[in-house]
């Protein structure tokens, strides 16, 4: 399993990418192929074809102690360029 | 008094306030939409007919879809397979009109219990199961699911025990989410029409399971 961390990026405009899971690290869970990026499609311009991925994370690494049972799992679809890569 | 409500001027006859009229002036994105539908009727690119059998599409979609695909795959062990692989192709296979869907389906199991939430706004499987219900837009729904499953199932009247693990999906991007539910016990002698009607939208979308036998 890919382990990946979120950037904390915080761009203004039209981003897909979660506040909550900036900054976290997770799996990826299965790749997805390409995708026209949201955050220029958003604005009528073309979407450049941009990898996206499931990553899980825990509800651990997510909402550290404050979590609800930190062993369950929380998975989203995020775009390659919001990801760094610790492997 | 049929209701305790406080404000007995105003009631109808059936005891219930009369609901505001919604005479508001138009948003701006209510007004934007409306200016881009007459003016593709105008230049031709579309007609008020094709738009209103569209809607009447989108209407006549229904958890009964999503409700055959889960019986299927509980009854046939290779479709279910291509269920678990690419989830539109399958249903598509079936004969639903899905368009662009993008559909993934997770599989509820004796260990795992699947739920679907969009934090960001509000996808849903539409073109399968038709419109979402009005809570799953709601910020309370969005924001808890991700923060205190459990707490959201227990609501729904769902508690799991602490040897189920739950993972919550958030559609944040361009794929959309059925939960497989796990085929309830009892159910050996069902065949597949029979089955469909024991499943539920909520256990398709995670906050419920399917209904006894």
């Amino acid at each position: 399993m890919t382990r990946v961390r979120v950037h904390t990026y915080m761009p203004p405009g039209h981003v897909r990418t979660p506040a909550y899971l900036r900054g976290k690290t997770g799996v990826i869970e299965r790749a997805l192929g390409p995708f026209p990026n949201p955050e220029t499609l958003a604005y009528g311009l073309p979407g450049a074809r941009t990898d996206l991925y499931r990553v899980r994370f825990t509800m651990a690494e997510v909402w550290g102690d404050m979590a609800e049972t930190p062993t369950d799992t929380l998975d989203a679809e995020i775009f390659g360029h919001w990801l760094e890569r610790l492997d | 008094m049929p209701h305790d409500h406080h404000d007995h001027d105003h009631l109808s006859p059936s005891g219930h306030p009369y609901r505001a009229d919604d005479d508001t002036p138009l948003t701006y994105w209510q007004t934007l939409e409306i200016a881009v539908r007459e003016l593709l009727i105008d230049k031709g690119v579309t007609t008020a007919a094709t738009i209103a059998r569209q809607i009447d599409v989108m209407d006549a979609r229904s958890p009964a879809n999503g409700a055959a695909v889960v019986a299927r795959a509980w009854t046939d062990p290779a479709f279910k397979s291509r269920l678990l692989t690419d989830a539109s192709m399958a249903s598509r296979d079936m004969g639903f009109d899905i368009g662009p869907l993008r559909l993934i389906a997770v599989e509820n199991t004796a260990q795992i219990h699947n739920i679907i939430v969009c934090t960001l706004c509000s996808c849903y499987p539409r073109n399968l199961l038709g419109l979402p219900p009005d809570w799953y837009k709601s910020r309370a729904y969005r924001s808890r699911t991700v923060r205190e499953p459990r707490a959201v199932l227990a609501e729904f009247g769902v508690t799991l025990g602490a040897d189920v693990t739950i993972r919550v999906h958030d559609s944040t991007a361009d794929m959309r989410y059925i939960v497989l539910p796990a085929r309830p016990a009892g159910t050996d002698g069902m065949d597949a029409a029979a089955l469909a009607g024991l499943v539920t939208r909520d256990c398709m979308i995670g906050t419920g399971l399917p209904l006894a036998p």
